[in-house]
C-alpha cells in the first residue's frame, strides 16, 4: 500500500502551474552555470599547483567517483520526484527531517551575501579598466610629487589598488571604519542585476544563464589561446602539471580533494533541488547527475590551463626583471660595455667575476634569480584574480582589453552561481505558507534582494574583506558538510534507499545499478563523516588567525597574523550552530508534537488504541 | 718662448685635469646605455659624439643663464669607460680655473633635459645624469574619472532592464486579471476546491455534534418512557 509520499501519482494530478524549463537545454546550463563558479577557476589551479600537480586529479577523480556524482544525483532526483523546493522536499520526506532544508535555505542566504559582495568588487575592478594606464599599474605620487606614496612603494602597485582603492582595508577587523561609498555604488548594482536575472524566478533566469554559463568558456578559451602564446607558457604549465605521486601520502591531499569536489559542485545549497523541482518528473535524473558533475570537473582542468600560462608568463617575466637588475648593477659597477651581458651568459659571467673580484661583486648585493622562487610564488582566491593575474595582465600588451574581459568573466561566473543560490531561497519561500500566494514573484525576489543588499553593507566596510574571510570560512564550508550528511543518511535510511530507488526506476525507467546502491548506502555517507571530522579536526588544532595588511607592521608588506577576538569567535560559532540548529530543532518539535498528540487521544480514548486517528502526515 | 708656451699648456691642462675627475666638486657622472635604447640602430660613441654632448651642455648653461657665455671649451670630459660612462665638469669663463657650482648645472640640466634626451635619441633611463634625479611627472588626471563614466552607463543599463521587466509584469497581469473576470463566476468556484462526499460539502458533515435527522425525532415517542 503506497501513501501519498511516493510516485504512484498519475501524471494529470501533477501541479500544472508549477514554472517549468522552457527546455531541457536551459535545466543543464543553469545546474552546470550554479555548479561552475570562482573557485573552478581560483581554487582547483592552486590545489593543483600545491598538490603535485597532475597528482592531485588522482584523488579528485576518487572524490568525484565516489561523493560527487552519487550526493548530486540524489539531490537531483529528490527535486525531481517531490516537485518542491528543499524545504517541502525535506517535510515530504520526513517532518522529522524539515530542519534539513531550513538549513539549506539559511546556508543560501548567508553564502550569497557574501558572494555578490565578491562580484561587487569584481565589477569595481571592472569599470577601472577602461583607463589607460590601468590605474593598479602605477603607483601615485606622494604630497610633494618627489616619490611614490610609501604604502605603494614597499608593497607592489597591484597591491596598493587592492587594499587601499579598492578595499581600503583598516589594520584590524574590529577597526570597521565608515562604509565606503564606491563599494555600496558596486554592491548595488551587482544586486540590481542579480534581481533583473531573477525577477521571474527560473523563466528570467533560464534567458540570462544562456549569456551568462556560456561566455565564460569563450573568454577562457580566447585566454588558452593567448595564453599558450605568451613566453614562460610552458614553464608554468610544466610546473603546474608534473605529478609529484609522493604528494599522495599525505592526507591533507585528500582532504582537500573531498572538499573541493563538494564545494565545487554547491551541494547542500537546496539550489539543486529547486531547479531539477521544474522538470518533468519523467527525466533522467541519473544521466544529468554524470554529465553536469564531468562537465564541472572537465571546466576546472580547462580553466587551469590558461590560468597558469598566465601565471608562468609572469614568473617568467619576473624572473628576466631579476637577471636584468642584476645585469645592470654588474654592468654599472664594472663598466662593461652595454649588452655585454645578457640573460644567456649571465651565469657565466657571474662566476668568472666571482672569482676575479669577489669583494666587488658580494659588494653589489645581487638577489639570487631563481625561477622555481616565483613560479612557487602561488596564490588562490582573491589574492589570486586582484592581486596575481591584474599583475599579469598589466605585462601583456593590450591590457585594457585583456582586464576587460577577464573581469567579465568572472562576473558571469559569480552570476549563474548566485542564480542558483537565489533559487534555493526563492523556490522553498514560496511554497512555505508563511508569504500568502496573492504576492506577485517579482516583489518577492525584490524584497530578498534588497535585504540580502542592506545585510551585505557590512561586507563594504572597512574591515569588510576580514568579514568576508569569516563568513567563507565558517558559514559557507561546515554547515554544508552537516546538511549533506543528514541529506544521504535522511533519503537512504529514514525514506529508505529501496523506495528511493523505485521512485529513481519510474522516473528514468531503469533501476540505479550497483555502483548507486553501494556509493548511496555506505561510501557517501562514510566519506561525509570522515570529511566531516577531519575538518573540524584541522579547524580546531590552532587558534583561528587572520593575515592583516597592516601598513605600520615592522614586516610590512607582510601580512600581520592576527587572533580572532572572542567576540568574533563567538560570531563564527553562530555562523556554523544557525544553519545546523533548525535540524535538531525540528526534529524535537516534532517529537514533542507527536508525545503530546499521543497523550492527548490516549486521555480522549480511554478504551479503544486502534489506530482510528489519522495518521500524522 | 716655445717651453713657456708648453708650460703654460700642461699647466692649463693640469689644471683641467684636476677641475675634472671623479667625485670632484661640481662634477657629474653621465652613463649613457646606447644599446639598450637603440638595439640595432646603436651609434659608436666617439670623439663627435663627445663634442655634440658638450655642446649640448653648453647650450643648457646659456638658456638657463640667459648670458651667452658658456663655450664649449668650458665643458671638460673625463674619465671615458666602455660602459660609456663620464665625469663632465663646466668651468666658468669669466673666472679662472673655476667651477660653474653643481646646483647651476643641475638646475640647466633639469631644465633642458627633454632637448638633451633628444639629441641622442635616448630617455632619462638610457641617459642618465647619476647625481641628478629627474621629477616625477604626474600621471595624467581626466577631468572625470573614467571609471565612473562607464559605472553610470553600467547602472542607466540596469535601471532600463529593471524597469522594463516590471513594467512588462505588471501589463501581463493586468491582461491575466481582465481575462479571468470575462470567464467569472464559473472559475471562482472552481478555484477553491471544496472536499465533496456524495454531493454534500464535507465540512457540514464535520460538525461534532452531529446533524439531528427530522425524520426520526418524531419517533422518539414511540418508545415508552422509562
Amino acid at each position: 500500500m503506497s501513501n501519498a509520499q511516493s510516485l504512484d501519482i498519475p501524471e494529470d494530478l501533477q501541479e500544472d502551474d508549477r514554472p517549468k524549463w522552457d527546455n531541457k537545454f536551459q535545466y543543464i546550463l543553469s545546474c552546470i552555470g550554479f555548479a561552475v563558479g570562482l573557485g573552478n577557476v581560483w581554487r582547483f589551479p592552486y590545489l593543483c599547483q600545491i598538490y603535485g600537480g597532475g597528482a592531485f586529479l588522482i584523488p579528485y577523480f576518487i572524490a568525484l567517483v565516489f561523493e560527487g556524482i552519487p550526493l548530486f544525483h540524489l539531490e537531483l532526483a529528490i527535486g525531481q520526484s517531490m516537485r518542491k523546493g528543499s524545504i517541502g522536499v525535506w517535510n515530504n520526506i520526513s517532518p522529522y527531517l524539515g530542519g534539513v532544508g531550513i538549513g539549506s535555505l539559511m546556508v543560501s542566504f548567508l553564502v550569497s551575501l557574501y558572494y555578490n559582495t565578491i562580484l561587487a568588487w569584481v565589477m569595481w575592478y571592472f569599470v577601472n579598466s577602461f583607463q589607460e594606464p590601468l590605474p593598479w599599474s602605477i603607483c601615485p605620487l606622494n604630497g610633494n610629487r618627489t616619490g611614490y606614496i610609501e604604502e605603494c612603494h614597499k608593497s607592489t602597485s597591484v597591491n596598493y589598488f587592492w587594499y587601499r582603492r579598492a578595499l581600503n582595508i583598516s589594520s584590524d577587523i574590529t577597526d570597521s571604519g565608515n562604509l565606503q561609498w564606491w563599494l555600496v555604488l558596486c554592491l548595488a548594482s551587482s544586486w540590481a542585476i542579480v534581481y533583473i536575472c531573477i525577477i521571474r524566478g527560473i523563466e528570467s533566469t533560464g534567458k540570462a544563464i544562456y549569456v551568462t554559463a556560456t561566455f565564460p568558456y569563450l573568454v577562457l578559451t580566447i585566454f588558452l589561446i593567448r595564453g599558450l602564446t605568451l613566453p614562460g607558457a610552458t614553464e608554468g604549465l610544466v610546473y603546474l602539471f608534473t605529478p609529484n605521486l609522493n604528494i599522495l601520502k599525505n592526507p591533507r591531499v585528500w582532504l582537500d580533494a573531498a572538499t573541493q569536489i563538494f564545494f565545487s559542485l554547491s551541494l547542500a545549497f537546496g539550489g539543486l533541488i529547486a531547479f531539477s523541482s521544474y522538470n518533468s518528473q519523467k527525466n533522467d535524473c541519473e544521466k544529468d547527475a554524470v554529465t553536469i558533475a564531468v562537465v564541472n570537473s572537465m571546466t576546472s582542468i580547462y580553466a587551469s590551463i590558461p590560468i597558469f600560462s598566465v601565471l608562468g608568463f609572469k614568473a617568467i617575466t619576473g624572473h628576466w626583471d631579476c637577471l636584468d637588475r642584476n645585469i645592470i648593477s654588474i654592468i654599472n659597477e664594472f663598466d662593461l660595455p652595454d649588452q655585454s651581458i645578457l640573460r644567456d651568459n649571465y651565469t657565466a659571467w657571474l662566476e668568472f667575476l666571482n672569482t676575479t673580484h669577489p669583494k666587488k661583486i658580494a659588494g653589489l648585493k645581487l638577489r639570487n634569480c631563481d625561477l622555481q622562487e616565483f613560479l612557487d610564488q602561488s596564490a588562490s582566491g582573491t589574492g589570486l584574480a586582484f592581486i596575481v593575474f591584474t599583475e599579469a595582465i598589466i605585462l601583456m600588451p593590450g591590457s585594457q582589453g585583456w582586464a576587460v574581459l577577464f573581469f567579465i568573466m568572472l562576473f558571469s561566473l559569480g552570476l549563474s552561481s548566485m542564480f542558483g543560490n537565489i533559487e534555493g531561497i526563492l523556490t522553498p519561500l514560496s511554497e512555505v505558507r508563511i508569504i500568502s500566494k496573492s504576492v506577485p514573484k517579482e516583489v518577492l525576489s525584490g524584497i530578498i534582494c534588497l535585504i540580502s543588499f542592506v545585510t551585505a553593507l557590512c561586507f563594504t566596510l572597512r574591515s569588510g574583506s576580514y568579514w568576508l574571510e569569516v563568513f567563507d570560512s565558517y558559514a559557507g564550508s561546515l554547515p554544508l558538510l552537516i546538511i549533506s550528511f543528514f541529506e544521504v543518511t535522511g533519503v537512504v535510511y529514514v525514506y529508505g534507499i529501496k523506495r528511493f530507488s523505485d521512485d529513481v526506476k519510474w522516473m528514468t525507467g531503469r533501476q540505479p545499478n550497483f555502483y548507486w546502491q553501494v556509493s548511496w548506502r555506505i561510501i557517501s555517507p562514510l566519506l561525509m563523516l570522515i570529511v566531516f571530522i577531519a575538518f573540524v579536526t584541522l579547524q580546531t588544532q590552532k587558534q583561528p588567525s587572520y593575515g592583516a595588511w597592516n601598513p605600520k607592521y615592522e614586516g610590512f608588506p607582510m601580512k600581520e597574523e592576527k587572533d580572532y577576538p572572542a567576540w568574533i569567535l563567538a560570531i563564527c560559532v553562530l555562523l556554523v550552530v544557525i544553519p545546523c540548529i533548525s535540524i535538531p530543532t525540528v526534529a524535537f518539535y516534532h517529537l514533542i508534537k507527536r508525545v503530546l498528540g499521543r497523550r492527548k487521544r490516549k486521555d480522549l480514548n480511554p478504551v479503544n488504541t486502534l489506530s482510528m486517528a489519522p495518521q500524522e502526515n | 718662448m716655445l717651453g713657456v708656451l708648453l708650460l703654460v699648456f700642461s699647466l692649463v691642462a693640469l689644471a683641467h685635469a684636476e677641475l675634472c675627475r671623479p667625485d670632484a666638486q661640481n662634477a657629474f657622472k653621465v652613463r649613457l646605455s646606447i644599446k639598450t635604447a637603440l638595439g640595432d640602430n646603436a651609434y659608436a660613441w666617439d670623439a663627435s659624439e663627445e663634442y655634440l654632448f658638450k655642446a649640448m651642455v653648453a647650450f643648457a648653461m646659456r638658456r638657463y643663464s640667459n648670458k651667452e657665455t658658456t663655450q664649449i671649451s668650458n665643458v671638460l670630459l673625463c674619465n671615458m669607460t666602455e660602459r660609456v660612462s663620464f665625469w663632465f665638469v663646466v668651468t666658468d669663463s669669466s673666472k679662472n680655473v673655476t667651477t660653474v657650482p653643481g646646483s647651476e648645472v643641475e638646475a640647466a640640466i633639469r631644465m633642458n633635459r627633454n632637448r638633451i634626451n633628444s639629441a641622442f635619441l635616448l630617455t632619462d633611463n638610457t641617459l642618465q645624469f647619476l647625481k641628478i634625479s629627474s621629477t616625477l611627472s604626474p600621471p595624467i588626471e581626466p577631468t572625470v574619472p573614467v571609471w565612473l563614466i562607464v559605472f553610470s552607463v553600467v547602472l542607466c543599463l540596469v535601471g532600463a532592464g529593471i524597469l522594463f521587466l516590471v513594467l512588462s509584469g505588471i501589463r501581463q497581469r493586468r491582461k491575466n486579471n481582465n481575462e479571468s473576470a470575462e470567464n467569472g463566476d464559473l472559475e471562482d468556484k472552481c478555484d477553491t476546491p471544496v472536499t465533496t462526499e456524495n454531493g454534500i460539502p464535507c465540512d457540514i458533515l464535520d460538525l461534532k455534534t452531529g446533524r439531528i435527522n427530522g425524520v426520526y425525532t418524531a419517533d422518539d415517542e414511540r418508545f415508552t418512557p422509562l
